[in-house]
């Protein structure tokens, strides 16, 4: 049974919009031809960073979850030097420090960027639309149980909701709590379960 | 660079305004919280952002506030909490 589904674009999440500004799209573009123009940026190494960019899912957070519900020393290095153990593994942390944060039957995280939108890319990919909108950076800090509950998470009084809100140097991975009746999974399907959204902290692992 | 606060230190946000490129949220302005970490010196971003050099390094938080401190009519648990980064110079000692 599936108890809680996975919020991959499958319905509209409040904030969602279709498009970027046009205002916005056309200043990027202005810019982007301006830099190809003066010889300052090649079209094709560009090019291959988009790709890159967009090539990047979730997948790398949830195999680290996957990893640090198997392994505890590997979960204890992780939440102690989320950076020096991702160096270790060889991800490119590309500046921010990443800050592991976990989740147990009494404290629940979540993530937000209030300011822009900013979220560790290189483990969870490009943020969703929702990320980045004025309605979620602005509700997650001010109403954090009653945005979870629309993605489905309704938590109890006795748990301790914590916001982080990445102002700074520093991105936020959620470690969410391993679901029941995993116990024989190996990590590859262990990290199936692990959705963008739970490492976000709007979404619970899914059980099996 | 030795960081002026403590964990645990009560501090306090500062409430100024201020143009360009700040990272210290406004709602977050003139409250009060908790030094739960000490993230070193980082580039300073005002600085960064307006093409200077980030010097010199500004000292780096994570502070912790409570829900109902920040939001006097927040619903949810007493215990519910939010971390923001903080660097020292919007800092104050409470």
């Amino acid at each position: 049974m599936m108890e809680h589904h996975d919020h991959d674009h499958d319905h509209a999440h409040p904030g969602d919009h279709p498009q970027a500004d046009p205002e916005v799209a056309l200043l990027e573009q202005a810019v982007r031809e301006l830099l190809i123009e003066k010889g300052i940026i090649e079209p094709e190494a560009l090019q291959a960073n988009i790709e890159a960019m967009e090539g990047r899912s979730a997948e790398k957070g949830a195999e680290i979850v996957a990893r640090a519900w198997l392994e505890p020393e590997f979960k204890a290095q992780l939440l102690a030097d989320g950076a020096g153990t991702m160096r270790k593994l060889g991800v490119d942390l590309r500046g921010p420090e990443l800050h592991v944060v976990e989740n147990t039957p009494r404290v629940h995280n979540m993530v937000v960027c209030t300011l822009c939108s900013c979220y560790p890319r290189y483990l969870l990919g490009i943020p969703p639309l929702w990320y980045k909108s004025f309605e979620y950076r602005s509700r997650a800090v001010r109403e954090p149980r009653a945005v979870l509950a629309e993605f489905g998470m309704t938590l109890g009084a006795n748990v301790e909701v914590r916001v982080h809100d990445s102002t700074a140097d520093l991105r936020y991975l959620v470690l969410p709590m391993r679901p029941e009746g995993t116990e024989n999974m190996s990590q590859a399907e262990l990290a199936a379960l692990v959705s963008r959204d739970a490492l976000i902290g709007t979404a619970p692992a899914r059980r099996p | 660079v030795n960081p002026q606060f403590r964990v645990g230190d009560a501090v306090r946000v500062d409430e100024r305004e201020q143009g360009g490129h700040v990272r210290t949220p406004r709602y977050i302005r003139g409250k009060r919280g908790v030094v739960s970490e000490i993230r070193g010196p980082h580039p300073d971003p005002e600085k960064l952002g307006s093409g200077r050099l980030g010097v010199p390094f500004r000292m780096l938080y994570r502070v912790s506030f409570a829900q109902r401190e920040v939001w006097p009519d927040y619903r949810g648990g007493p215990a519910d909490r939010l971390f923001v980064d903080l660097y020292e110079h919007w800092l104050k000692e409470e």
